[in-house]
């Protein structure tokens, strides 16, 4: 599975760190890490739904606030 | 609001123009010899001594638009029919030399090249003469001037001299690039190379991404450029010629920041990479320094690779105040990184070649790097971001002590120095452009408050910490 996070500018300033961390953070929290790999992309093109999130090229539009339940529903439950 | 310093800028700048406009059209092979009648139509001369000459020259100006001589590896020509061929005495004695009794020009000259008359009138024996100034500097009536071309007095490492026509000659050996004397030619005679042409046609062919993605790396000295507008519809204005998206150089820079800074207190004495014009001049000048120079790419590299390392279909073009940089994408260790090299003189003209008014665009937004990598646009900015590496590294064993080079004269002093191991400093910042970046040659406008504009901008990036800044980069 492959998780892309956009780190261009405008998703930049809407959080695309704090998403980064954060699925970092579960993907070890998971030992995930052998499965899951994470990726990063300057601009989707799809700026007004930052943070944008691609999960096996499927878009998804995640915030700080959302990306744990993005994780839970979109990575673990896809994956068990 | 004026968009250039000068105008022979804005001469400059219309060739591009129409030169651009011509081959987003595909016309420009049609139209090629047409171009300098459309910028001087009629018969009344402007500039010259006629129109068929101001022609000449433009078509010249058309030529060095589309990439120069190619023969020629400098990215730095010189237009021979533009030199005016300015006097080149040297020191010289004017009829406003009283014949005074106090002779301080002779007490001064160390070389003893100055004489008198039976009038008391002084006269500079040429052959002695090291054209110093010291003489110019103490006469009481400023009766002796220094007549130097602009072109030889704007180069610092005294890389033009002139040929057999009298017209300015530059010698590829010593040239760095740099393009103090692009700027300061009061006829334009000496013009940078444009790859915009390569630029366009890459733009052309990448149908609008769906071949390939162009990305524009755009150095942080574009803080102090396109005044008239703000920044955020600068970024509009570039992705509307076609480029995917825009990325900070800055980001590079910060990146830069990191390494440089451990691999300072690794070695102990460095000098930086940033600048190719300063570097190109450690090279030429100073051979025997080449192994302190850091082994970093500079921050335009550093991100262009990355860029190309994540995006498979990625082309890089370089938008900054530099015309060194040009020959810096030529670098085995550069090339193939970074597609092409512009300057906002030629991103100036692509705009307006396209119609784009960039007042008239909504903002876009720019920010991917901290504080330390957008100062590095300024001098002593690369400094204050080593300290800062250092300090987010947790090296304290170490202890910095930069010498930050303003202009090329600076530089050349401190490598001196270094040379004789006089230099008590541990770290070159070499910036050949006076103030930095915000004082290259490609700049649209060169101002008192470029430096607080970068400042500013600095003070506007999101991230607070190179560590943060950097930290996007190095999950992947």
């Amino acid at each position: 599975m492959k998780i892309i996070v956009c780190i261009g500018s405008s998703c930049h300033l809407k959080g695309s760190r704090q998403v980064v961390e954060q699925l970092q953070y579960q993907i070890n929290q998971h030992n995930l890490k052998e499965s899951v790999e994470l990726g990063g992309t300057f601009c989707m093109g799809k700026c007004q739904q930052g943070v944008c999130v691609t999960v096996d090229d499927k878009f998804f539009s995640v915030t700080p606030e959302t990306v744990g339940e993005f994780f839970r529903t979109e990575i673990l439950e896809k994956l068990a | 609001m004026r968009k250039f310093d000068t105008k022979i800028q804005y001469l400059k700048y219309k060739v591009l123009c129409e030169v651009a406009r011509q081959a987003w059209n595909d016309t420009l092979y049609d139209n090629l010899f047409d171009i300098p009648k459309t910028i001087v139509p009629g018969n009344v001369p402007t500039m010259r001594c006629c129109v068929y000459k101001e022609r000449a020259i433009l078509a010249e100006r058309v030529k060095l638009a589309m990439g120069g001589n190619k023969e020629n590896p400098n990215v730095i020509e010189v237009i021979d029919i533009a030199c005016d061929e300015c006097p080149v005495g040297g020191f010289e004695v004017t009829n406003a030399c009283r014949g005074c009794l106090a002779h301080r020009c002779e007490d001064v000259c160390r070389f003893g090249a100055i004489s008198f008359d039976d009038d008391h009138v002084a006269h500079i024996d040429k052959s002695k003469c090291k054209e110093c100034g010291a003489c110019a500097k103490v006469c009481p009536y400023t009766a002796i001037v220094g007549r130097k071309r602009p072109c030889q007095n704007a180069c610092k490492i005294k890389a033009i001299s002139m040929n057999e026509n009298r017209a300015a000659t530059i010698n590829n050996d010593k040239c760095i690039s740099c393009g103090a004397c692009v700027y300061q030619c009061p006829f334009g005679a000496i013009m940078d190379k444009s790859f915009m042409l390569n630029a366009i046609d890459l733009l052309k062919k990448s149908s609008e991404g769906r071949n390939y993605k162009m990305y524009a790396v755009v150095a942080p000295s574009i803080s102090s450029q396109f005044t008239y507008a703000k920044l955020g519809q600068v970024i509009t204005g570039i992705k509307s010629l076609g480029f995917h998206t825009v990325v900070e150089a800055a980001l590079g820079a910060d990146m830069v920041a990191l390494a440089e800074s451990k691999e300072l207190a690794e070695k102990g004495f460095l000098t930086s990479s940033c600048c190719p014009a300063f570097v190109d001049y450690v090279h030429k000048s100073f051979p025997e320094l080449k192994p302190f120079i850091s082994h970093n790419l500079s921050p335009m590299a550093a991100i262009s690779k990355y860029i190309k390392e994540t995006e498979k279909n990625a082309k890089v073009i370089f938008i900054g105040p530099c015309t060194a940089k040009k020959a810096e994408v030529q670098k085995e260790s550069v090339k193939p990184y970074v597609d092409a090299a512009l300057t906002f003189e030629e991103l100036q003209a692509m705009f307006d070649s396209r119609d784009i008014n960039i007042n008239s665009l909504e903002e876009g937004v720019l920010d991917n790097a901290s504080y330390f990598g957008r100062i590095f646009a300024r001098c002593g900015g690369l400094s204050e971001a080593v300290a800062e590496g250092l300090k987010e590294h947790g090296i304290d064993n170490f202890e910095l002590k930069p010498c930050s080079c303003d202009g090329i004269e600076a530089c050349r002093t401190a490598l001196l120095k270094k040379s004789k191991n006089l230099l008590d400093a541990n770290f070159i910042e070499g910036m050949a452009c006076s103030g930095g970046c915000i004082g290259g040659a490609g700049c649209l406008t060169h101002g008192a408050k470029s430096k607080s504009d970068v400042d500013k901008y600095g003070n506007e990036a999101m991230e607070k910490t190179i560590s943060d800044a950097v930290s996007l980069l190095n999950f992947i």
